[in-house]
């Protein structure tokens, strides 16, 4: 019975320690502005949507990794799982957690397109170090 | 015996605590949050020795079983101190400190006497049973503590974005922690629960306070009302 207890309390914090986890990942990428090869590539101007994140993780996954950014990559995309798991569950009957949903994962999309600039600059660094090298 | 993947997650383990450590005097960080780094440092230290201990006895030796056990709860015994020191930063400007450090202690007394209640029944191993219990108890009371920091965060509108993130995956780690001791608590016969996931849940720290110091600025500053789930 006490296990039990701890266990729903436990698994409860869990899942809103990890929301706003992200979400302070989310926070901190949302300043930078994209660069201009980025958004080409994108297509995302100042707003994405998240219809987006699947299409940048594929060309995030193009690019060399950055240990770094490993970590919160994966997040991230947990993250955007259990939005969409939302999205076709609870927030189909609750209009509110629809909307909010959707710009929670168009912020996501916005996330990963950052890590998408910061993996390039990242590779265009690598190469010039070889040619110099 | 041990797979490959043990192996694995052991040696990145170590590197990962490491890392925090080389990460936070790279960015000068390292007395800024001298009890995280310390209780990092205590972790690596563990990790070699657990490594000598089973390299030695053997995985499933009585030696290495105690080692593992006892160093568990000194070591949960640190992060508990160190989570203190995160309630001293948030607090600071309300002059709590002390306050705060007389309640951790009277907290940590009121756990351990609560651990010495429940195993005091036993006949046998009694300070390896208390030694277990205290563990398990501590990483709820944790749990408990940190989801009151993060409030106090919420209420006290704190911004520093490494303060809150240091907080956060604190959070995720003693969470996640607590469930799988309950989990194993209601289904002993659960292999994963015993199995790679707290290995991998011991990495989820060093790997997001790493990160933290390396990526975030100090200077760097967070709304913290728009990452609370429900909106405030």
């Amino acid at each position: 019975m006490m296990a039990g207890v701890i266990f729903v309390f436990s698994a409860a914090a869990l899942l809103q320690f990890f929301i706003s986890y992200c979400r302070s990942l989310i926070a901190a990428s949302s300043k930078q502005v994209l660069s201009a090869e980025v958004k080409d590539v994108t297509g995302i101007q100042r707003f994405a949507s998240g219809d987006d994140f699947k299409r940048v993780m594929q060309l995030l996954q193009l690019c060399p990794e950055r240990p770094e950014d490993r970590n919160s990559v994966q997040a991230i995309g947990a993250y955007f799982s259990l939005l969409n798991f939302l999205r076709s569950t609870i927030a189909r009957v609750i209009p509110s957690l629809r909307a909010w949903t959707e710009s929670e994962r168009g912020q996501c999309a916005y996330f990963a397109a950052v890590a998408l600039g910061r993996r390039i600059s990242f590779s265009r660094d690598m190469l010039a170090q070889q040619m110099d090298a | 015996m041990l797979g490959p993947a043990d192996y694995v997650l052991w040696f990145l383990t170590a590197l990962l605590e490491a890392g925090v450590v080389l990460c936070a005097l790279k960015r000068h960080s390292f007395r800024r949050y001298l009890a995280l780094n310390i209780y990092m440092l205590g972790s690596l230290v563990v990790t070699i020795l657990r490594f000598w201990v089973f390299s030695h006895y053997g995985f499933s030796s009585a030696q290495y079983l105690y080692f593992y056990f006892y160093s568990d709860a000194l070591l949960t015994v640190g992060l508990y101190f160190a989570l203190i020191t995160l309630f001293s930063y948030v607090l600071s400007e309300l002059q709590t400190g002390r306050y705060v450090r007389l309640a951790a202690i009277v907290l940590l007394a009121g756990t351990a006497f609560f651990s010495y209640q429940v195993i005091q029944q036993s006949s046998d191993r009694m300070l390896t049973r208390f030694v277990i219990e205290l563990s398990q108890n501590l990483y709820f009371v944790g749990l408990v503590l940190t989801y009151l920091l993060w409030g106090a965060i919420l209420k006290l509108r704190e911004t520093r974005a490494q303060i809150i993130q240091l907080v956060l995956s604190l959070g995720l780690y003693f969470s996640a922690f607590a469930a799988t001791y309950a989990l194993r608590n209601l289904y002993p016969g659960l292999h994963l629960v015993w199995g790679h996931l707290p290995q991998v849940i011991a990495l989820s720290l060093p790997l997001a306070w790493a990160y933290t110091i390396w990526r975030i600025p100090v200077e760097a500053r967070l709304a913290p009302a728009r990452l609370a789930v429900v909106s405030r």
